[in-house]
């Protein structure tokens, strides 16, 4: 016998089932403090390119903040003939624009130990949304720029005022302020009420919560483009306005903290991304990087939007490593990670882009290869 | 300052056609005043232009960090809850290389703008700007690059030149190329 459900309105902001009460972000334990620090998406548990608003990625440098969407405003200044403020229904009512981009934190993954078990914990701070907003470029033609812009100085509301200088070419081409997500109004930990979304930069660059554009003429060189999200070299040198997001793949299934069933059928699958532009191909090894073969792309490809693939295997149930790469629009190849460190180093930190290898043992068990 | 000379330069010149509509393509956003302007302008580059009036010394500056810092960052700036401050000179280029202030930053300047917008983590924007001032002097004066008597103002902190002032480069990228054989590779590929 069956006895009706819940009823409509039970919940009119719906939640995932609780049988899937596992699948939500994945915050490191024990760390000194939680007001400057991240949470990964659970790409293992992930099947599409769009990643669930709940589940989004998280990096925040002064916490949350809780800000008032009536009374927030964003300020254009400096090399403008007219500075303006806006409030967030007056940037609603230009022009709109719908794009699908990921959106990724420089630091994704590690140059060292520990390289973490599970797809989250290795690759989980990238995610992949359909974003609503305003094109910069509109609102750099609404208040007109003047020689000599060059770069704009983003700013957040947020306790850290996030800073960051981007160049104007960007904010020209395809930059947008964003003020919606998957369809709905950003999260307060995406930057409700309105933010920066810079497509194929490093994710850090999107600033949150934006209160201020400043038109200028060169870089401000805030904390965030000097002693952060800077990238030393074996030298002593370091990389500055490192922006670009380079190729990059994860298989997510099977993956590590994962158990194949047995031998036989088994559907690798996992997603690709490139900041350059569209994913050209992505090819995958089930032994160890020997061979390489080519995974079928599941519609849509889009430029700078995570991208699926899939290739069937038939498992012989013998112990193997397997792994993807992803090869951009532009050509480029995702390095293995003994070529990107003979070219780094191991204290760049930021923009890891290596293969990711996965472990199979003989009884199904998936591992970090890495670890 | 010839960014706000600029503005105000510019919003009198404009006319407007009532006290705060836009002038755009779409018409759509408020001028900002020039006072609006000054008070949200924050950032600090490495000119300095931009940076408040206002002076303060380095043994003021021990007490404030004493009060404000020192709980995260430690009483010597060895780090904590906080990145270490202090220290680190001649590690860049070693495996185990020590970034703070002192080794890695480039511009004192920023220094100045990331503690007043950003610091102390619990409570920021809480310093006025002459704590800021003092507390960034005596932040490189524990790197060894302020003497303890000095006063700092916006002067002192756009002529200090960084010892890593000239330790960065542009990006190269695309600067890894795969060696992209499909089969019988060497196993390099997957595996570190």
């Amino acid at each position: 016998m069956l006895s009706p459900g819940e009823p409509i309105g039970a919940k009119l902001y719906g939640d995932p089932s609780p049988f899937e009460a596992k699948v939500v972000r994945n915050v490191q334990a024990k760390l000194p403090q939680y007001i400057s620090a991240s949470s990964r998406t659970p790409l293992q548990d992930l099947d599409g390119i769009i990643t669930p608003n709940g589940l989004f990625y998280e990096r925040h440098h002064g916490g949350i903040p809780a800000i008032d969407s009536a009374t927030h405003r964003l300020m254009l200044h400096g090399l403008v003939k007219m500075p303006l403020l806006f409030s967030v229904e007056e940037l609603r009512r230009f022009p709109s624009v719908t794009k699908i981009h990921f959106l990724e934190c420089s630091g994704n993954p590690s140059y060292k130990r520990p390289f973490g078990k599970t797809a989250s914990d290795v690759m989980g701070l990238v995610s992949c949304a359909e974003w609503t907003g305003v094109a910069l470029k509109t609102l750099l033609e609404e208040a007109a720029l003047l020689p000599g812009a060059k770069w704009v100085v983003a700013e957040g509301a947020d306790a850290s005022g996030m800073t960051r200088s981007v160049p104007l070419d960007k904010c020209l081409d395809d930059a947008l302020i964003v003020y919606s997500q998957n369809g709905e109004r950003l999260r307060p930990e995406q930057g409700y009420p309105v933010r920066l979304l810079l497509p194929g930069f490093e994710g850090n660059m999107s600033v949150k919560w934006l209160r201020r554009l400043k038109v200028v003429e060169a870089p401000v060189h805030s904390r965030e483009e000097t002693a952060k999200y800077t990238d030393l070299l074996p030298d002593g040198t370091a990389r500055q306005f490192t922006f670009m997001m380079e190729a990059k793949s994860i298989i997510t299934a099977p993956s590590g903290g994962q158990r194949i069933a047995g031998p036989g059928f088994v559907e690798i699958r996992g997603f690709a991304w490139s900041g350059r532009g569209k994913v050209a191909r992505v090819e995958v090894s089930v032994d160890g990087g020997r061979n390489w073969a080519a995974a079928a792309l599941q519609e849509p490809v889009l430029s700078r939007a995570l991208t699926r693939f899939t290739l069937p295997w038939q498992w012989d149930g013998k112990p193997t490593v397997i792994a993807s790469r992803a090869v951009d629009e532009t050509g480029y190849m995702q390095p293995g990670f003994g070529e990107l460190l003979a070219v780094r180093g191991d204290n760049s930190f930021y923009h890891n882009n290596a293969v990711q290898p996965w472990r199979v043992a003989a009884d199904g068990e998936v591992s970090n290869a890495n670890a | 300052m010839r960014t706000r000379k600029v503005l105000v330069a510019l919003v009198l010149a404009v006319p407007v056609a009532g006290p705060s509509q836009a002038q755009g393509r779409y018409g759509i956003g408020h001028a900002a005043t020039p006072g609006q302007v000054k008070s949200w302008d924050i950032d600090v580059a490495p000119d300095g232009r931009n940076l408040p009036a206002g002076r303060a010394t380095v043994a003021q500056g021990k007490q404030i960090y004493a009060a404000q810092c020192a709980a995260c960052h430690g009483v010597q700036g060895q780090g904590g809850l906080g990145d270490k401050l202090v220290g680190g000179r001649g590690t860049l280029a070693t495996p185990a290389p020590v970034k703070t202030v002192g080794s890695y930053w480039p511009y004192a300047t920023t220094l100045f703008d990331y503690v007043r917008r950003a610091m102390p983590l619990n409570a920021p924007q809480s310093l006025s700007d002459a704590e800021v001032y003092a507390v960034s002097g005596y932040v490189l004066h524990l790197n060894g690059l302020l003497d303890e008597g000095a006063v700092v103002d916006a002067r002192t902190l756009t002529e200090l030149k960084m010892p890593n002032r000239n330790g960065f480069v542009s990006d190269p990228r695309p600067d890894v190329h795969s060696a992209a054989c499909t089969r019988e590779c060497p196993t390099a590929g997957a595996t570190p």
